[in-house]
């Protein structure tokens, strides 16, 4: 405790405005999800399209908002926060980029290869 | 007394103990710990069910389909009406739940009290939010069969609408059999429910109604599922069918691929089961709050360490919204 009590006016109006932003950012996420603009799912960007690349985007903003903000992490000191954050994105970077890989070599077996799997 | 004490000679100095680097309490540091692991947990069932997305990625169920029911709006297509509701439940739950933290510093009793009854109640809704995507999801809606390769075939009329199995098939009244049960034949053999139609029961409806087509599961350049001519939808019904499939388990599934609804039970699962022992330990909070026991320690901190597990459990949901519902 004690390094905190003491920089606590009040947060609430700070808590309104990230749940505001919160909001804002979920109702765009679904008018997108819903409406799917022909050219967001045309165009694709690393061979991912723009609308997920959007969605991803958006949701790792809100992630942060949600760790910084309510989870009060932008108090916590440098090394908490390295040692949780710093940790956590690397791991699961690494586990995502090993994954996806592979399951995208899968797919290019079932599709090109001599291989039948629907009989 | 004094040999009873183990004395090292470092007390004051900086490896002496009392000292607190990161500036955090022991629980609060350890709560952030538990959250990095835990967090790793779902990020490996998240990555796993993106292999399996992207070893499929030309099949996959398209999810606006899947979950497009909102509750008193029966047979109204709405797709993700609900679960976003559902995610704004759990963010103002979250909201409340950062409220009791921020009454908690200033020691107001009767705003802490208030606050975490809202969180808890925002958490109930939302488990039984879950329950009933779950319910749905497990009844199916229009039903499909699936072939001797393990792929789903539904129907769908000549405008492309779905239809039901119940209007594709011809029901045979001279075919129908009961069900096996223990208690009325042999008590060793089990057999689980039949669907409410035969395969023969689909193929006579599919051959006597012309204008019905059947949708496979592979996807289009623009992300639509195909629909096949009529030869080839007769042949493909004739020659590969084995079984009807209503609803979702673990080992079939109407909407497509199995691994989509295994996925779909482990994963919303899991988080369910977070949230349900995040409402039972804000409970206990919220009581010991209620006897004053953190009145008397003059600091709420577990409201805070109860309000960080409660955070995360929402940190996952928004991950989980865009990665099953919106993608």
């Amino acid at each position: 405790m004690g390094h905190d009590t003491a920089e606590h006016g009040s947060n609430i109006k700070r808590i309104w405005k990230v749940f505001f932003i919160l909001s804002i950012v979920t109702i765009v996420e679904v008018i997108l999800g819903i409406i799917k603009p022909d050219f967001m799912i045309e165009t694709y960007i690393v061979r991912m399209k723009l609308l997920n690349w959007i969605f991803i985007i958006l949701t790792i903003y809100k992630a942060y908002l949600i760790t910084w903000a309510f989870m009060h992490m932008e108090g916590e000191t440098k090394g908490l926060r390295r040692s949780v954050v710093w940790t956590g994105v690397f791991l699961i970077c690494y586990l995502i980029f090993i994954l996806l890989t592979e399951g995208d070599y899968v797919f290019e077996v079932f599709k090109n290869g001599y291989k039948s799997w629907d009989f | 007394m004094e040999t009873a004490v183990n004395r090292t000679g470092t007390e004051g100095k900086t490896w002496g103990g009392g000292n607190e680097p990161l500036k955090v309490s022991y629980g609060k540091m350890m709560m952030w710990f538990f959250i990095l692991s835990d967090a790793l947990t779902f990020s490996g069932f998240l990555a796993a069910y993106g292999f399996s997305r992207f070893k499929f990625i030309n099949s996959w169920p398209i999810a606006d389909e899947v979950f497009n029911h909102f509750p008193f709006l029966h047979g109204v297509d709405a797709p993700m009406y609900y679960v976003a509701l559902m995610t704004f439940i759990l963010i103002f739950s979250s909201v409340t739940m950062v409220l009791a933290v921020d009454a908690g510093h200033h020691l107001k009793k009767n705003k802490v009290i208030l606050y975490m009854f809202l969180t808890i109640v925002g958490g109930l809704i939302f488990v039984g939010s879950q329950a009933w995507e779950w319910k749905n999801f497990i009844k199916g809606e229009y039903g499909a069969v699936e072939t001797r390769g393990g792929n789903i075939l539904q129907f769908v009329d000549a405008d492309g609408h779905r239809v039901a199995l119940k209007d594709v098939a011809i029901v045979d009244t001279h075919a129908e059999r009961t069900r096996h049960e223990r208690k009325n034949g042999l008590w060793f053999v089990k057999e689980p429910s039949l669907p409410s139609f035969t395969v023969n029961e689909i193929k006579n409806g599919f051959s006597a109604k012309t204008d019905l087509l059947i949708r496979t599961q592979i996807l289009d350049e623009k992300g639509h599922k195909t629909i096949l001519s009529r030869e080839a939808s007769l042949a493909k019904l004739n020659n590969e069918v084995t079984g009807v499939v209503e609803g979702a388990n673990l080992h079939h599934n109407e909407y497509g691929s199995p691994l989509f609804a295994d996925f779909f039970f482990f994963i919303t699962g899991f988080h369910g089961f977070h949230v349900f022992s995040g409402v039972m330990i804000n409970i206990v909070i919220f009581f010991n709050v209620l006897l004053g026991t953190y009145e008397r320690r003059k600091s709420y901190e577990m409201v805070e360490k109860v309000g960080l597990y409660w955070h995360f459990v929402d940190l996952v949901w928004v991950f989980v919204f865009t990665f099953f519902y919106l993608v």
